[in-house]
């Protein structure tokens, strides 16, 4: 049976509006850093510097980028469905503000829990209101009224459908190991041993689901900028895109804290209590260079090999490692 | 081999007829790697991704090989043709081109407009018996070609160094003789020896 976190834990309802403040404004302040960190990183990947003229270090270059993307046209097809096509964006940046409230930055000090809210269905939560930022895509891609629109949309729909699936399966390990689905007690959980030694396939599979939730390479068929040119963004402009490209690295930050939290013991690591959300975040940003890392090497696949990677090799695999780690919970 | 041109794996064979038309007419076989599915393939593919992270994480740790051109500069050759310099001589003083236009006769973009007039003995301007009152060279039209330099038969025009020449008009583009006398700023590194 599995436990439900602790509801008999309340706050003050103050406390909650400023946590909620707080871990909105760092990651919010954290997003535009990334785009620069990724663009740098990749340009060191291939030899080169990557951004450095904008501000010290180029780390003026979002302010510029966004700057030139609120100041453009919020350009509509004439054959666009008008309320669809602007929900299409905000979506999921709902979906992803909302993802947020659940990444555990520490346990409860002094009286505070340093997270947004324990939900008791916790991971459950996460797969929930990720689900809804699929709509702002598929949303998006149908009312533009563009076949290469559509065809971006229909590809991230059957993809992100697929690799869900894979993606609970890696998670399910985990969850039986610790018995609980809130996210606080799993990182308890894992106070002796980190998830990611005993559930390390569970951790590849997520990681590899993770490339392809966020829309990644090597599995960035919906975007394919060079053969859909840019899929269910094609008919974005202005800010829009910049919204989606923004969702796009806050569903980046958002896996690899879950992923830090499920495997990596979340914010455990040596030093006082305040420094466990330093900790969450030094494992967030080490998965985040790995996105980065995968992105600069591996080549986009071809639609089918997705689909029969995901179907053929990742589902079956989960299905596999959830078998066996339920013979050994139930063993041990 | 020859009933399965180019069909690569699974397809039907060729009925005979369709097979001895294809042997009969030079048909490129194509290339096809070996199908490796299964639990091989994945294996290879697994292994195959964690090289080509090994690569590209090397390429990171070597670093950039950019050369951020306007504040460094490649260095250029020594015969390296970059834009014309007219010369004196250091003893005297006096410019070497007598103003013959060879140099201009020479010019394949015909790019280059000599004057020449007659040396007054009190006030030399060149060594010879005539100079160059007015010497231009349009550098919008030169191609760099180098034949102005060999044509010189007293080495009073060469090709120097820089490159830089980038202007907001076209008018600037043609040097006089002052500005091809005029000691060049070198801004440009030249290689060293054996670099």
């Amino acid at each position: 049976m599995l436990s439900i976190a602790d509801t008999t834990f309340v706050e003050a309802t103050w406390i909650m509006i400023a946590k909620s403040l707080v871990i909105f404004a760092i990651i919010f302040g954290i997003l535009p850093i990334l785009t620069v960190v990724e663009r740098k990183l990749i340009g060191r990947f291939q030899h080169r510097y990557g951004p450095n003229r904008v501000g010290p270090y180029g780390l003026m270059q979002p302010l510029a980028d966004v700057g030139k993307l609120i100041s453009k046209e919020s350009f509509r097809p004439e054959n666009a469905v008008s309320t669809l096509f602007i929900l299409g964006p905000l979506l999921p940046v709902l979906s992803g503000v909302l993802a947020l409230a659940i990444l555990p930055w520490g346990n409860v000090q002094d009286g505070v829990g340093l997270y947004g809210i324990d939900v008791p269905i916790g991971i459950l939560y996460f797969f929930a209101v990720g689900s809804i930022a699929f709509y702002g895509l598929l949303l998006g891609g149908w009312s533009s009224g563009s076949k290469y629109s559509l065809l971006g949309a229909m590809r991230s729909a059957a993809q992100l459908i697929s690799y869900e699936v894979s993606m609970g399966l890696a998670l399910l390990g985990v969850i039986m190991m610790s018995g609980s689905l809130s996210l606080v007690d799993i990182v308890e959980a894992q106070n002796k041993i980190w998830f990611f030694i005993p559930q390390f396939v569970g951790f590849l599979i997520f990681m590899l689901a993770g490339f392809a939730e966020t829309n990644r390479t090597p599995f960035d068929m919906p975007e394919a900028d060079a053969e859909l040119v840019q899929g269910f963004m094609t008919e974005y402009g202005g800010m829009r895109f910049g919204s989606f490209l923004l969702v796009e690295y806050m569903e980046i930050l958002v896996v690899s804290g879950i992923a830090a939290a499920m495997f990596l013991g979340g914010w455990m690591g040596p030093g006082p209590g305040f420094l466990d959300p330093v900790w969450m975040l030094a494992k967030m940003f080490a998965l985040v260079f790995i996105f980065i890392w995968v992105r600069a090497t591996l080549p986009r696949l071809r639609y089918d090999q997705l689909m029969s990677l995901g179907w053929k090799v990742l589902l079956p695999l989960a299905t596999l490692n959830v078998l066996v780690t339920a013979v050994l919970v139930v063993v041990t | 081999m020859s009933a399965d041109n180019g069909q690569g794996n699974g397809a039907a064979p060729f009925d005979p007829k369709t097979a001895a038309y294809l042997d009969s007419i030079d048909v490129v076989q194509v290339q096809r790697g070996p199908d490796v599915g299964g639990v091989g393939g994945a294996y290879r593919a697994f292994g195959e991704t964690l090289r080509g992270l090994k690569t590209t994480m090397a390429r990171l740790i070597e670093g950039p090989l950019t050369i951020e051109y306007p504040e460094e500069k490649t260095p250029v050759y020594p015969r390296f043709r970059g834009r014309h310099k007219l010369h004196k001589f250091e003893d005297t003083g006096l410019e070497k081109c007598v103003g013959c236009s060879l140099c201009a006769a020479a010019c394949p973009a015909d790019c280059i407009r000599v004057v020449a007039a007659e040396n007054i003995p009190g006030e030399r301007v060149s060594a010879g018996e005539r100079y160059a009152a007015v010497y231009e060279i349009n550098l919008s039209r030169c191609i760099f070609c180098g034949y102005c330099e060999i044509a010189c038969p007293f080495d009073a025009i060469t090709m120097g160094h820089d490159y830089e020449m980038a202007d907001y008009d076209r008018s600037d583009l043609i040097f006089t003789k002052e500005m091809l006398l005029a000691e060049p700023i070198e801004r440009t590194p030249l290689k060293s020896e054996g670099e």
